[in-house]
């Protein structure tokens, strides 16, 4: 029972952060619709990764967002009329992203591997970190380190060329 | 109702949920959201297969947390080109950001 109420939150979310005409509403159900996937994590048996969810994107990424709708105004003011044929083929788009999605989730024998490790401790993901995926793990510090002084660039010269 | 069929149809619906985000809104800051929801169906996909499937339960964890490192970074940018875009046009509608074309 808990695990479809947790199922309905994230939907339900995910509902409120594509189709809230205030963004700001749109962010909220974002924020309930990554709760909802970390609860889903945790009925995966993953404690460490709903833990990562909720710190990185519901205290962080969501954070980010509601930083930057506050430094930029006037969001919902101007909206142009929609043009119909345009949102009748985005919608037609995604509803065959769907159909097809869920055909091969549903047609495809899934096999399990032959024998299954039961080790889901944080030690051996930490341990594979600094062994096997130590180069992705370096790759992922130097691209996060680029993104924050390329975020702060882009940020700051605008600044200084418009003022 | 713990089983792999459901947790990929959740996947699925989030990520099409995403994909219709990002073709119907013409708001920046809401097609940036729709792309988060998209990653969080990709993630799901990964931590459903690695729960089930797999012969190293560890493995998709470590996928799960690069992919998250990768949407940290690309919002930082994202959000950052988007409030470059609105000083100079006073606006984050797409439609207006044409403009750029030149």
């Amino acid at each position: 029972m808990a695990f479809w109420i947790v199922v309905g939150i994230t939907m339900a979310g995910a509902a409120i952060a594509v189709f809230a005409r205030n963004i700001l509403y749109g962010v909220l159900g974002l924020a309930f619709a990554l709760a909802g996937v970390a609860g889903l994590y945790l009925y995966l048996g993953s404690f460490f990764i709903a833990m990562m969810q909720l710190l990185i994107y519901v205290g962080a990424i969501t954070i980010a967002i509601v930083f930057a709708i506050m430094l930029s105004r006037p969001l919902h003011l101007e909206m142009p009329k929609r043009n119909m044929p345009k949102v009748v083929l985005g919608c037609g788009a995604s509803a065959l992203v769907f159909v097809s999605l869920v055909a091969v989730a549903f047609k495809t024998k899934w096999v399990p591997a032959a024998e299954r490790g039961t080790d889901w401790s944080v030690e051996t993901i930490g341990h594979l970190l600094l062994t096997r995926y130590d180069l992705v793990f370096e790759v992922i510090s130097l691209v996060l380190l680029v993104a924050i002084i390329g975020a702060i660039l882009t940020a700051g010269y605008s600044r200084r060329l418009s003022s | 109702m713990n089983s792999l069929g459901t947790y990929l149809f959740v996947a699925a619906v989030l990520f099409s949920m995403g994909l219709l985000g990002v073709l119907l809104r013409r708001n920046l800051i809401g097609m940036l959201i729709s792309v988060e929801l998209m990653l969080n169906g990709a993630n799901l996909n990964f931590m459903a297969f690695n729960r089930f499937l797999t012969p190293e339960p560890a493995v998709g964890q470590i996928f799960t947390l690069f992919v998250m490192g990768l949407a940290a970074a690309e919002a930082a940018i994202g959000l950052s080109i988007i409030l470059a875009l609105f000083r100079q046009m006073r606006s984050i509608n797409v439609e207006r950001a044409q403009q750029l074309r030149g």
